[in-house]
């Protein structure tokens, strides 16, 4: 054989390793609000994200693979959403996909799975639909409404409320708090006043006040992401409101309503899904600390922790998953989803079967804080 | 009945806003007829300027207005220099594209820029509310109300007391006569886009610190300033003003009164209400034609 062969077949030899290297990777999409009203919470879910996938291929990857997240801006617009969904499956043949932040914009993404049979891990999403309605490509890691009321229920008595008004983002998400934590109040006794809307990008909620500052109802619970309750806790305190006020639904980034809505934030009381300002007390205070950790040293804003481990915890799950599966194809992993048990950040993540049987989703229980922000700053009371 | 009086006092706090809105839009649709799409982000940079000189810069929150104000004017002769000047034949719906076009890169200049995460500004007024026997408001939002009106009384003496705004109206009733007659038609073109985009900016810089700031704030600023000019009357700068008012006193009655659902449609019922009865908009005069 001539010198000059040698060289070419090693040549071909190494475009054809190369390409094989290209190739061992395995794709999940990431189907997030990155612009429009959502934008800051999809971008730190995203972050999240991409710290998991890091210290996964860190270590090596999944089935000697690394694993590349596909990242798709959903704007948080519903039929949006569902484009993103049939692009990752269609074009980028992505076997799993993470999303879709908000219910609505998750809801919209959903037939999709069931048309192109591709699992999709829901990280944030909080209406009861998502896994109530029989789609079996669903597998949820935060808590549905439902599960923050029940987890919410043991408080109630500890606290003092006799009648609640409800103040409510006018989309899946919020008009599902407001049914399942009235029912949740009724049946401990407690009498549910007003329900109102906001819409989702309204920024002047004055007249909604004005309404439920004139009610005899002692408690106001609010259910929307960190943008519109900073404006909320604001002009509440401009009308001179003197309501108890409890959030919910776990995109309330306390530290950013301290920072922004100043004296107007102090006395209010939340319900989250993750404690970081005591990461000792987290159900895994070792993943819990690095992954605070890392978020700090590139820099991200601590606020957006609170949101942001739900994507780290969202990649982590699907990963465990395709590793589970032994192959990165959609029915494995949808079948691999099942028998996942995950050290999240904010307890195990193990899925139960949810909605109509036969088609069951899956849905995971993570633990729920009831925190209150005094004088500025964040405490987790004794109950 | 205090909750009445304190919805009437919503209202106002919210129509001078939305009348701050309305009449800088009303001067480049009404009287340019420009299909101003760049409204709302003018409006949002006003806000990231203020947020810029008091947050970065340190400077107070009272000296970083004008500042933003003159900022939006810079911006406005800019975008009307590169713009719609080359432009100045074409049809409407030509320009119409540009300016939807100007909003994005605008809008996404914006995230890149400040990114997702709203921001807030601080200013040197008390966080504790002023009370008035039932009623109750935030001391900054009283000093918006009040600067708005001060901005529409000065926009209104502008357009109809001085000899720059002689040569607006000439120009956009009559733009070859008021050539022949020695107004110089292409500053006055840049100068009337400047102005409104400065209004504009001046909305953005009182109403970024009462609400937060962030890039897809001036959608639903854009949105509502359409719905006021549609209501008041093309180019009418009174009709604008009190189309604010009427827009916010319509939202809030309609959220305090019937649901907080249908807040928003309650304007547009209104505004579907005045096209099918008086389609000119309610305070519209007779226009001179030829």
């Amino acid at each position: 054989m001539s010198r000059s062969r040698v060289l070419a077949g090693a040549a071909i030899l190494a475009v054809l390793t190369g390409t094989a290297v290209a190739q061992e990777s395995i794709k999940i999409g990431v189907n997030e609000p990155l612009t429009g009203p959502f934008a800051a919470s999809g971008t730190y879910v995203v972050n999240g994200a991409r710290i998991a996938a890091d210290e996964i291929n860190g270590k090596g990857g999944i089935l000697g693979k690394k694993i590349e997240l596909v990242i798709e801006d959903n704007k948080s617009n519903p039929t949006e959403a569902a484009a993103v969904t049939e692009k990752l499956v269609t074009r980028d043949k992505v076997p799993v996909i993470m999303g879709a932040w908000g219910s609505s914009l998750t809801l919209a993404s959903m037939p999709k799975l069931m048309e192109y049979q591709v699992p999709m891990l829901v990280e944030t999403s909080s209406s009861g639909k998502i896994t109530t309605s029989g789609n079996p490509y669903i597998f949820r890691i935060s808590p549905p409404s439902s599960v923050e009321a029940a987890a919410f229920k043991p408080m109630v008595p500890k606290m003092t409320i006799k009648k609640v008004d409800f103040l409510v983002i006018n989309n899946d998400w919020g008009r599902g708090a407001a049914e399942d934590f009235g029912k949740m109040l009724k049946s401990e006794n407690i009498q549910v006043g007003l329900v109102e809307t906001m819409d989702q990008s309204a920024q002047d909620m004055s007249a909604q006040l004005a309404k439920i500052k004139a009610s005899d109802a002692d408690t106001l619970m609010v259910t929307t992401a960190v943008e519109q309750l900073t404006l909320v806790l604001k002009q509440a305190a401009a009308l001179g409101m003197k309501k108890q006020i409890i959030t919910t639904g776990g995109s309330q980034n306390p530290d950013q309503l301290i920072a922004q809505a100043g004296t107007a934030a102090n006395g209010t009381i939340h319900l989250a899904t993750f404690a970081p300002w005591q990461p000792d007390s987290t159900p895994n205070p070792e993943a819990a600390k690095y992954f605070i950790g890392e978020w700090k040293k590139r820099g991200f804003d601590f606020p957006g922790v609170t949101e942001s481990f739900r994507g780290y915890d969202g990649i982590r799950t699907i990963a465990a998953a395709i590793q589970k599966a032994g192959k990165p194809e959609p029915e494995a992993i949808r079948a691999a989803f099942w028998t996942v048990d995950v050290k999240g950040l904010n307890g195990d993540i193990k899925f139960q079967k949810q909605g109509p049987a036969g088609k069951e989703s899956g849905q995971s229980v993570p633990n729920v804080y009831l925190i209150k922000i005094d004088d500025g700053k964040v405490v987790v009371p004794t109950m | 009945m205090s909750e009445f009086l304190q919805h009437i006092a919503n209202t106002l706090i919210l129509g001078g806003t939305y009348a701050l809105l309305g009449i800088g839009l009303t001067l480049i649709f009404g009287i340019m007829r420009v299909v101003n799409f760049t409204h709302g982000e003018l409006y949002t940079f006003g806000a990231y300027f203020v947020f810029l000189v008091v947050s970065v810069l340190g400077l107070n929150f009272l000296l970083a207005l004008p500042v933003a104000i003159a900022a939006g004017l810079l911006l406005g002769a800019v975008i009307e220099f590169l713009l719609l000047r080359p432009m100045r034949d074409s049809d409407i719906d030509t320009t119409m594209l540009v300016m939807i076009g100007a909003m994005i890169v605008m809008q996404n200049s914006e995230q890149l820029i400040w990114g997702g995460v709203a921001k807030s500004v601080s200013t040197p007024f008390p966080e504790t509310p002023l009370v008035i026997g039932p009623v109750s408001v935030s001391y900054l939002r009283v000093f918006v109300l009040a600067m708005a009106l001060l901005l529409i009384a000065a926009t209104y003496i502008l357009i109809n007391r001085t000899k720059l705004g002689k040569a607006m109206r000439a120009t956009f009733q009559d733009r070859d006569t008021a050539s022949l007659m020695g107004v110089n038609v292409q500053a006055i073109y840049t100068a009337t886009f400047a102005i409104g985009s400065s209004l504009a900016a001046a909305g953005g810089a009182l109403l970024g610190p009462a609400y937060v700031i962030s890039p897809h704030m001036g959608d639903i600023a854009s949105l509502k300033a359409f719905a006021i000019v549609i209501l008041g009357g093309l180019g009418n700068i009174t009709g604008a003003t009190l189309g604010g008012f009427i827009l916010a006193l319509a939202e809030e009655l309609g959220a305090g009164y019937v649901s907080s659902g249908y807040r928003d449609a309650m304007g547009f019922l209104i505004i579907i209400a005045v096209l099918l009865i008086k389609p000119t908009g309610l305070f519209a005069r007779a226009e001179r034609i030829g």
